[in-house]
């Protein structure tokens, strides 16, 4: 590697619709250094990273990492061993079911290391980071900076040339972060060729790196080491330089706060009040213990990490979540999940943006103010006034979700306000907000407390935000550390700052030691193998195959709805889908009473086909009975019936059908036909009639495969096919789409696995499934069904086995193309149904389809699986009559993974 | 007296005052859900693609009755009946007649391709002619169960008219004591259009009931704006009803729609009874099932979730429900179960009777009685779970 550059960008844009993230950037970064990318959210960091990494597609422009060209195929294979990427968001590339030790298995599998190799790597790196008395804990039950611990583990595993990180602290406690960077700070040591390339919302943290790009609105703004960038601007701190850096009509908008003096409280109740406030989440207490109390007009910062419970204390103080020991006041009342009092006394703005993305902003306004019930003629004021104080005039017809994220902010906390509460709760409100925006937002802060007596009571991860409040209250682990102004801490714990002091807190919380040296004397991790450049290996398809099966079996609703949904469902399709027509209702409308028409009427009550019901006395009656479904089929016998069948004067018989279900009535009619061709043989042969029997022929018929005619001997191997195609289509659809939505889709982009690895890896988990649940449901069919196999059972597990493969191939091909797990759900469910059960044989045999409906069947796999289950099933094939079918469905297998390789994309767009 | 006069009318103003805040509150929030179904573009889609296209693509291309039937002739006798018979099997009943040899009968019926065979015998006209008992084999795919049966009736009196054809043509006696003359009540021609059609709509109510309120709930989990509402000074219940009315609403419409445009007028299959009826039994019903989303909604924490949840449970109250084949073919034990447990069964009843058979309040009372008692069930079962999920996770 030439020492110059670890990365170059030469002249790069990138778009996402209409939304410019990065605008013709050109860049280089040094080798062998710490740099840090600086800068709010949605200024193009996290795409620069990623466009590095090497996961997204060049749209314009040229990047260079480790001295090739990433739009290169080759280079990027190559290169991807080389490389570390860890997206943003707190263990994004972790999966949550698994635990410490099987994340990082996972990701060494994923380069092909062998099982000494990752021992001993995963031992050197478990005792770097400490989480080594962790790791059978599942990844999602760590707290945010172990997550990132972890993340960082799975990310070293490989030993990179080249790390990146992007926003791996946010949200993660001083302690944690700084325990954080001297972890980074120990693998540099140790491995000082080694680039590391970070993007951070944290100024303060920005100042430890060696070289840092200062972006805004998709361009660079400035580079260089902190120092030069704190000359280059004249300001004490990197947050006051990045200010100074920004475009002159942007620095404009920037006034600085001035904190005032708070006016003299009243004699009245504080605003809050908690006393030993607990909150358990079964076994996990979330909130231990907590008690503090808020003064009127007081702002109240709650500081602390991801996970340390300040949402919680937040979601109990609002009434969201009741209190499992302890009481919280609010201006002296208890807080009630029912008193709307105390609630039009309280505003609330949650961590994650929370207001309706398909309302406009005015509109969102509006419906707040009507729930708060503001006299209906004091809102278009009240609105108006707060569309002028919170800038939100130029945009009060817009759809938030198209808004910036600062501006989301200030519509956020005006709703908030918009019924004048005593009192605002506000969580995380200015987490990854620009430096200028927020600094806007506390100012307006100020005002309501300093000037309206409004209580606020907030939390963040910004030290300079907790020095601006009245009083702070650190927390960690669900317990309240410290509470006090924030000078009074300071003084009180001797500390150089308040991150010093809130650490210093934090490091006695957990026991920890500060002064010990960092650890560096673990056992250096085993010399690099040379990276193996492998087209396929099938260590990382066992390695995502390993990993999928883990987590199905640990995710409860996706292994319902595969092993137990199809039971279920095949014994509703048995039980429910019926074309034995039986018990239908009956009643004679008998106008003649003699012995010749009691005797046709036996002949239709005696039928097994049909259930007597009493005698129609009149036409409106037969009319009224049919009407409300009692009775199904009605006889009609003409008065003077028998006189005039004895007469030969050939009567006419009405028979009335109920035509409602068109096929139960053809099936009624052709019961009648036969019960009346039997009643005049019967006739004939009683002597009643007289004439010779006439010249008839007899039509003998015989039912193949199926000798009772029972329907449910012919539907089950149709369900069989139904159930085989759905639910693991519909699987492995999900398995794949639920990595995108997740995120750990970052682990295939940015490894050297394979997309044909990484499509059969997964597929495999899904047809060990599908055969499971075939053997659930041919034992339903011999048990509860009846239902044997006749022919080969070799044909039928065989074709089974090609079937599964062809089906969750279909679904991997759906996948291809959802970016939801609830598209790829319903397209998923629609694309196999619809065509499985109209134009595969399950209703309509194919040979009476024509057109285009035959091509859709013939087109698809289910419609020669059916063949398959019906022929073992029912007809008693061969193997070899079979042997068409299976060759068929191995086509289609290799079709749809062919056709997903093509369509899976190894990067994002 | 007027003191306690003067207290009534202390007490019914409040009173008021807390009704209409609440329906107040109810309607605001109804206002914002229909606002929320426009902006989801997805939803409408599949909302107007079910009741509309959907319904006409399957109540046009996929007859359920015989049609198309595949026959083969196995023709030993060669005779002027026997072909006489073979060619009275034509289009659109039949495909053209296949003919077969004896051997080739097996490997025909084997792989599907054939589903009837009929074998002629041997002097088959012969025997016909001299009186002597004849007859014809007529083999039948039983696995082909919506053809077998009706197939094999038709074959059978298409061979009856034949050889009755035949005997007048030679002047051989006719047996006809009776006159058995059949007609079909409420569909006289038997077109599995008339029933497909109302079959849909049924089924798309009891679906997009349950997607809709359901993806309703855990839209404003996911984007966190139920914890917004619940802030608010607003009862569980008002945000509940408001889904279960607003997403009740656009079924009721668009079901409404669906029966006069695309069933009426554009597929003209007639309805038989009140519209005005249909409706209020599926306004009940919509409040059911869309109990039965929140309910699914709060079981399901992501969209994906709700729709692995959602499938096998829609499918199972679909197939039970005696929507597509009837209620009395299931084992009884089952049709107890199924009308204890869920409202469909009950409203499949009632919109069975009322679309199909014109029946009147006085006859579909017990499955309208049937549905309001199951839905308060569920609806009280699903406020239980939205209030504990929502506030007790």
């Amino acid at each position: 590697m030439t020492a110059e550059a670890a990365a170059r960008l030469d002249r790069v844009s990138h778009r996402y619709g209409d939304t410019v993230a990065l605008d013709d950037v050109s860049l280089s970064l040094p080798a062998g250094r710490m740099v840090g990318i600086i800068g709010p959210d949605g200024v193009g960091k996290s795409t620069l990273l990623a466009l590095v990494a090497g996961v997204r597609r060049i749209q314009q422009g040229r990047v260079l990492a480790l001295d090739g060209d990433m739009a290169e195929a080759r280079h990027r294979g190559a290169a991807c061993a080389r490389i570390a990427y860890m997206p943003q968001g707190l263990g994004r590339n972790l999966y949550p079911t698994l635990s410490v030790l099987e994340n990082i298995d996972f990701h060494g599998r994923l380069f092909g290391q062998g099982s000494a190799e990752r021992r001993a790597r995963i031992t050197a790196l478990l005792s770097a980071t400490g989480l080594g008395a962790f790791e059978d804990r599942p990844a999602g039950k760590l707290s945010g900076g172990m997550k990132q611990k972890l993340s960082l583990c799975c990310a070293l595993i490989h030993d990179p040339d080249l790390l990146i990180l992007d926003e791996p602290t946010t949200g993660v406690d001083p302690l944690s972060r700084g325990q954080f960077w001297d972890l980074i700070g120990s693998i540099r040591a140790r491995r000082p060729g080694m680039g590391v390339l970070v993007a951070t919302a944290y100024m303060d943290e920005a100042s430890r790196f060696e070289w840092l790009v200062a972006m805004d609105g998709g361009t660079v703004i400035a580079s260089g080491t902190p120092a030069e960038l704190l000359a280059k601007t004249g300001k004490p701190d990197l947050e006051a330089a990045f200010i100074a850096l920004l475009p002159a009509e942007k620095q404009s908008q920037h006034q600085p706060v001035v904190l005032r003096p708070r006016p003299p409280e009243h004699g009245t109740a504080p605003a809050i009040e908690a006393e030993h406030l607990t909150r358990r989440f079964g076994s996990f207490t979330a909130v231990d213990d907590v008690s503090f109390r808020i003064g009127r007009g007081e702002i109240f910062g709650f500081l602390g990490s991801n996970g340390c419970g300040k949402s919680t204390v937040m979601k109990m103080l609002t009434g969201l979540l009741p209190a499992s020991a302890g009481t919280a006041r609010l201006f002296g009342r208890p807080v009630g999940g029912t008193d709307m009092e105390t609630r039009r006394n309280v505003g609330y703005m949650s961590q994650a943006f929370s207001l309706y993305n398909e309302l406009t902003v005015l509109q969102n306004l509006e419906l707040h103010a009507q729930l708060y019930h503001l006299p209906p003629q004091d809102i278009p004021v009240r609105i108006a006034e707060l569309l002028d104080r919170y800038e939100l005039r130029p945009v009060s017809h817009a759809h938030p979700e198209s808004l910036p994220l600062g501006i989301k902010q200030r519509l956020q906390l005006a709703v908030a306000v918009l019924h004048r509460p005593a009192m605002l709760i506000l969580d995380e409100p200015t987490s990854g907000v620009d430096p200028i925006a927020r600094d806007a937002f506390w100012r307006t802060l100020i005002d309501l407390s300093r000037n309206e007596g409004v209580t606020i009571f907030l939390s963040t991860h910004f030290m300079n935000e907790a020095e601006r409040c009245d009083r702070i209250s650190l927390m960690h682990a669900g317990k309240v550390l410290a509470v006090g102004t924030p000078a009074e801490l300071v003084r009180a714990r001797g500390s150089a700052s308040l991150e010093d002091c809130f650490i210093d807190y934090l490091a006695e919380a957990a026991g920890i030691d500060r002064q010990a040296p960092a650890e560096t004397t673990t056992n250096p991790p085993p010399a690099r193998i040379a990276p193996h450049r492998r087209g396929f290996d099938p260590r990382r398809l066992w390695a995502y195959a390993r990993r999928e099966t883990m987590e199905l079996l640990r995710d409860p609703i996706r292994i319902a709805f595969s092993l137990i949904g199809p039971v279920m469902l095949m014994l509703a399709f048995g039980y429910g889908i019926s074309f034995d027509v039986e018990n239908l209702r009956f009643a004679a409308f008998d106008q003649d009473n003699s012995p010749e028409s009691r005797h046709l009427i036996d002949a239709f009550t005696s039928s097994r086909y049909f259930s007597a019901q009493p005698l129609i006395h009149s036409q409106g009656e037969l009319d009224q009975r049919f009407r409300s479904g009692s009775v199904q089929i009605a006889v009609e016998i003409p008065p003077r019936f028998g006189a005039d069948l004895q007469a030969r004067r050939v009567p006419d018989v009405a028979i009335w059908l109920d035509g409602a279900m068109p096929f139960r009535a053809e099936t009624t009619r052709g019961y009648v036909t036969g019960l009346a061709t039997q009643y005049l043989d019967q006739l004939s042969r009683d002597g009643r009639e007289t004439r010779s029997a006439g010249a008839s022929v007899n039509v003998e018929t015989r039912f193949r495969y199926n000798q009772a005619f029972k329907s449910v001997n012919a539907m089950v191997p149709g369900i069989i096919m139904l159930l085989l195609v759905l639910i693991p289509a519909v699987m492995s659809a999900v398995a794949v789409v639920r990595e995108k939505e997740t995120g750990s889709i970052a682990n295939f982009r940015s490894t050297p696995v394979t997309k044909l690895e990484f499509l059969v890896g997964k597929q495999l988990p899904y047809i060990g499934i599908a055969m499971i649940s075939f053997v659930l449901l041919a034992l339903i069919s011999r048990f509860i069904f009846d239902v044997s196999v006749k022919g080969s059972l070799l044909a039928l597990v065989l074709g089974t086995l090609l079937y599964a493969a062809a089906t969750t191939g279909f679904g991997q091909l759906i996948s291809t193309f959802t970016r939801t797990q609830v598209a790829a759900v319903f397209a998923t469910a629609l694309l196999s149904v619809i065509p499985a059960v109209n134009f595969s044989g399950l209703l309509v045999p194919v040979s009476s389809l024509s057109g285009g409906a035959r091509l859709i069947g013939l087109g698809l796999p289910p419609a020669w699986y059916q063949p398959v289950t019906t022929g073992t099933l029912a007809k008693g094939l061969s193997f070899l009559e079979l042997g068409p079918n299976m060759l068929v469905l191995t086509g289609f297998a290799l079709l749809f993974l062919i056709l997903s390789q093509i369509l899976l994309r190894k990067q994002e767009a | 007296m007027t003191q306690i006069a003067g207290a009534a009318s202390a007490v019914t103003p409040l009173f008021r005052s807390r009704f209409s805040t609440h329906a107040g509150n109810v309607v605001r929030l109804v206002i914002k859900e229909l606002r929320s179904i426009r902006a989801d573009p997805v939803m409408l889609f599949l909302v107007i693609y079910a009741f509309s296209l959907a319904i006409y693509m399957v109540s046009s291309n996929v007859p359920m009755e015989a049609r198309d039937l595949t026959v083969g002739v196995v023709d030993e006798d060669r005779s002027d009946l026997s072909r006489q018979i073979a060619s009275a099997l034509r289009p659109p009943l039949f495909k053209q007649v296949v003919s077969l040899a004896p051997a080739e009968v097996d490997a025909a019926m084997n792989s599907g391709r054939i589903v009837f065979v009929l074998d002629f015998p041997p002097q088959l006209q012969m025997d016909l002619l001299s009186g002597r008992p004849a007859a014809v084999q007529l083999e039948v795919d039983a696995t082909a169960m919506t053809q077998a049966g009706n197939g094999a009736v038709y074959i059978q009196s298409i061979i009856a008219q034949e050889v009755a054809k035949f005997a007048a043509g030679r002047d051989l006696p006719i047996s006809a004591p009776m006159q058995v003359v059949m007609r079909a009540k409420f569909n006289p021609n038997l077109e599995s259009s008339w029933f497909t059609s109302v079959t849909q709509v049924i089924n798309n109510i009891t679906l997009l009931t349950v997607i809709l309120t359901g993806a309703a709930l855990i839209r404003e989990r996911e984007q966190g704006t139920v914890e917004h509402l619940l802030v608010m000074p607003l009862l569980p219940i008002e945000i509940m009803l408001a889904k279960v009315a607003a997403n009740g609403l656009v079924i009721l419409v668009a079901a409404g729609l669906s029966l006069v445009l695309v069933v009426e007028w554009w597929l003209g299959v007639p309805i038989a009874g009140s519209l005005a009826l249909f409706l209020v039994g599926t306004g009940l019903y919509a409040l059911a099932v869309a109990a039965l989303g929140i309910l699914l909604g709060t079981i399901a924490s992501s969209m994906g979730q709700f729709g692995l949840l959602a499938i096998p449970v829609l499918l199972l109250m679909q197939l039970l429900s005696g929507s597509s084949t009837p209620m009395e073919s299931m084992p009884v034990w089952l049709q107890y179960v199924v009308q204890i447990v869920s409202p469909t069964p009950h409203f499949v009843a009632f919109a069975q009777g009322v679309l199909y058979r014109g029946a009147d309040l006085t006859i579909v009372w017990p499955p309208l009685l049937a549905l309001a008692a199951l839905g308060s069930v569920y609806f009280t079962v699903a406020l239980a779970r939205f209030r504990n999920v929502i506030f007790g996770d």
